[in-house]
């Protein structure tokens, strides 16, 4: 047991935190956030090619650099800290997760070099409807000739109207819940998949809404058993919730550091309002936040270290807590991100509510992060199953 | 970074599971689970015959160097010790103070002679030690303490004038750490010295101060020319401050694993009553058992983070919030209890005050976020030493 960073660990934290203060200026986020695709397309070029960020997760075989998921979350709280607006989070923690966890080797080998490379993004389109249990999953698989006719309506798609190349969750027909679920890696110019962006309150998280019309693909764009793949949706989900969570973490941790330098800068009656045992403590508290958002995120990141790479050289013992500590991590985090934001205004006076300032820019990350993959309510609903052991709430009241 | 524990680790934990499974037994089965936080009051004899028994089979002081007795175990044998021995029910150690704060502290600034006279005690379980630090005016602000003390004519002993307050177990105590002002007319942390006090003596006066869990753990103790030999002073006088401060420092160390896994057999309990009188179906309170339940977990990985990291005795940040964070906790989850427990959470075990365990837990967790630095305290020395913000004005220059 060695719960603290290793040198090399240190060395991807501080390369990605001077890259990302370099690239990812308050400036160039609100470039950025005026573009449509969300993202700068050359900015993500050198992310690909120079820091080869989108290969990190991947085995070497299939082209990536074979390291794992603790030096993920290093890099994804630095981004998230940055707000840096990429396709980073949609392709690495929703596509390739869902590669590596439901494809087989030759599909692997299909997508993943190309990712790597940096010459694909990808996603992950799941939900239907207003909330992200599995039974939202409502798009519908039917088999027909060689292959499937997929269809139906697919929202809040992390980047969908960009990545190319979408999997997709869709289910049989009359199947309910975790059951009947097929995943597809279906290529964005498919015909009879139509892709609209949907501007969101979040201008540094791009989503979309596709619609699948009648979309007919080959049995080969089956990820996984026919019908089979709801406990492999619901692992990828977890996988996911955990990159969020780190994205948070850096969210949080950034509300801090910046509503502390102001308060040292900014003076009244005569003092620094840092000065102030208010503030202080108010600080104080939004420190031992970021503290245990952090904690709770490196922890989720081992398991699911052990957990995405479990047949190979992982501890089983420790990956069957996966579930419980993708949800932790969550649910902290977005309580935590929330909470250090609002302070974050609060703190800063009048300049916090202005355009101008960046306080509101990661209130708003704080509020679609916590929103997205379920908010804190849920997943605490999801561990009290945990720890009651009992099938507990219907999801969808909470979500 | 790496979660899981060696193989040999692992065969320790079986050892230490085994030990505790063959001997927390016959006359010492009724102390499982007895003698923590808010139950120190219970068997505290009984609780000193076991402590003698695991010094015997060396499982006193594990962390403590092979050279004074102790087992030499690595912090990760620590981890593993402390949690085995709360998920057996390990009774509340009565030497807590002694092999938490003042043998550290006399093996980290104390003369070789202090060490062979101080430390063989506290691992055979045979001295016990208590904490003089508060004072009437001297809580938060430890710095003021007014105890005085000098050498008398001869030089060969301290003589102490003075009071103390919130001693906890002094009445069960062989000696005391006490925080004495040596260089009269100096204030503030200036001039203070740390003496090694014995508690039987006719200059000490021990009264116990009633809690409002109507128990008895923390004593008022008056000073009338109490004395101690002079070479029973750690450090330099004047050197006190400096050596209370490092000491509060190993209060963080790898027992607060131990009182976790306390706080989760708390916890268990809570689920447990849940369960059994329906309050698991309420989505309000699952919100909060779960939250409580997070809470825990992250506190555990909180230490595990403090523990991996440096070694060298600087603060890291979450150290720093660490204390904070455990007594918020704690205090929240004695109100969950209560809530889960409904309308039957006021009856008591019996009259006139005997409260159940829970309704001390409850009471006493009210304390957890006053003693060892109050939470505002905490959040003075977070704002101020882990985010520079400027430190609070003091009215005493
Ligand atoms: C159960 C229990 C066991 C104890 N055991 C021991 C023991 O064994 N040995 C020992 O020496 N002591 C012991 N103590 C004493 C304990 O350390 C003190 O009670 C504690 O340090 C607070 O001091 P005080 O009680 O004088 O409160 P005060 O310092 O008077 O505090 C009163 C209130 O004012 C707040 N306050 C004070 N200063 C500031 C500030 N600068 N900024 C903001 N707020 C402030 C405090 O947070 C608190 O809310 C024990 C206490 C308890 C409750």
């Amino acid at each position: 047991m060695e719960f603290a960073f290793t040198e090399e660990q240190e060395m991807i934290r501080d390369s990605a935190e001077s890259f990302l203060q370099d690239h990812s200026s308050s400036a160039a986020v609100r470039a950025a956030m005026e573009t449509e695709s969300g993202y700068d397309p050359q900015l993500w070029t050198r992310i690909s090619t120079e820091m080869v960020w989108p290969a990190l997760t991947i085995p070497e075989t299939f082209g990536g650099l074979g390291l794992g998921y603790v030096e993920l979350t290093i890099l994804l709280e630095e981004m998230g800290r940055n707000l840096l607006c990429s396709p980073f989070y949609s392709t690495v923690c929703l596509g390739v997760n869902s590669l590596l966890v439901a494809g087989s080797d030759a599909q692997k080998q299909q997508w993943l070099p190309s990712i790597a490379e940096g010459n694909l993004t990808a996603t992950l389109a799941y939900t239907s409807a207003n909330h992200w249990g599995l039974d939202s999953v409502q798009c519908l698989a039917t088999a027909e000739g060689d292959g499937f006719v997929l269809s139906g309506r697919l929202k809040y798609v992390p980047d969908g109207h960009t990545a190319g190349l979408l999997i997709i969750a869709c289910r049989d027909e009359g199947s309910l819940n975790d059951q009947g679920i097929s995943l597809f890696a279906v290529p964005a110019d498919t015909e009879g998949v139509k892709r609209r962006w949907t501007p969101a309150m979040d201008q540094t998280r791009r989503q979309a809404e596709i619609t699948l019309d009648n979309v007919y693909v080959d049995r080969s764009a089956l990820l996984g058993t026919e019908g089979q793949s709801g406990e492999k949706l619901k692992t990828i989900l977890q996988l996911a919730a955990i990159g969020v969570a780190a994205e948070q973490c850096g969210g949080a941790r950034q509300s801090l550091d910046m509503t502390v330098d102001y308060t040292k800068e900014r003076v009244q009656f005569g003092r620094t309002i840092a000065s102030f045992q208010a503030i202080k403590h108010r600080a104080a508290d939004m420190m031992v936040q970021v503290e245990c958002a952090r904690s709770a995120v490196y922890y989720a990141a081992c398991v699911a270290q052990e957990a995405l790479f479990c047949n190979e050289s992982g501890n089983n013992v420790i990956a069957c807590e996966l579930p419980e500590a993708a949800s932790l991590a969550k649910a902290y985090c977005s309580d935590a991100f929330f909470h250090c934001a609002a302070e974050s205004i609060q703190l800063h006076g009048g300049v916090g509510f202005t355009w101008e300032y960046d306080p509101h820019l990661y209130f708003k990350r704080a509020k679609s992060t916590e929103t997205f993959l379920g908010d804190s309510a849920y997943h605490r609903e999801a561990i009290a199953q945990v720890i009651f052991a009992d099938s507990g709430m219907e999801q969808e009241t909470l979500s | 970074m790496k979660i899981s524990f060696s193989p040999e680790d692992e065969q320790f934990r079986k050892e230490v599971a085994g030990w505790l499974k063959t001997n927390l037994t016959g006359e010492f089965e009724a102390l499982r689970f007895r003698g923590g936080p808010g139950d120190e009051h219970s068997f505290p004899q009984e609780r000193k015959l076991w402590e003698q028994h695991m010094a015997k089979a060396g499982w006193t002081c594990v962390g403590w160097p092979e050279q004074y007795g102790g087992r030499g175990l690595s912090i990760n044998q620590q981890v593993i010790f402390n949690e085995e021995y709360a998920r057996a029910g390990g009774p509340g150690h009565m030497s807590h103070i002694g092999e938490g704060l003042a043998g550290p502290t006399i093996i980290a600034f104390g003369t070789e002679a202090q060490k062979q006279k101080f430390l063989p005690g506290i691992v055979a379980g045979t001295e016990y030690w208590c904490q003089g630090y508060s004072e009437p005016g001297a809580g938060s602000d430890l710095a003021n303490v007014k105890t005085k003390a000098a050498l008398n004519d001869a030089g060969d002993q301290w003589v102490i004038n003075g009071q103390k307050v919130w001693t906890s177990l002094a009445h069960e105590s062989d000696w005391c750490f006490v925080i004495a002002r040596t260089q009269p007319g100096s204030v503030g942390h200036k001039g203070l010295s740390f003496l090694l006090v014995p508690m039987d003596q006719s200059g000490i006066e021990v009264r116990p101060i009633e809690q409002l869990t109507a128990t008895t753990e923390f004593n008022e103790v008056f000073f009338d020319n109490a004395v101690t030999d002079a070479d029973n002073i750690v450090g330099q006088p004047g050197e006190g401050w400096k050596i209370a401060m490092a000491l509060l420092g190993f209060e963080r160390g790898v027992s607060t694993l131990g009182q976790q896994m306390q706080f989760r057999n708390e916890l268990e309990g809570i689920v447990r009553i849940a369960k059994e009188n329906g309050a698991a179906q309420n989505p309000a309170i699952r919100q909060r058992i779960a939250d409580a339940w997070m809470g825990l977990k992250i506190m555990r990985y909180n230490s595990l983070r403090m523990l991996s990291g440096s070694e060298d005795g600087s603060l890291q940040r979450e150290a720093m919030i660490y204390k904070l964070y455990w007594a918020s906790w704690h205090a929240d989850l004695g109100k969950l209890a209560m809530d889960v427990l409904g309308p039957d959470s006021e009856l008591l075990e019996s009259g006139p005050y005997e409260l159940t365990r829970l309704q001390s837990m409850y009471l006493f967790t009210r304390s957890d976020t006053i003693y060892g630095g109050t939470n505002e305290i905490q959040r003075n020395i977070i704002a101020e030493r882990a985010l520079g913000m400027p430190k609070e004005p003091k009215g005493r220059q």
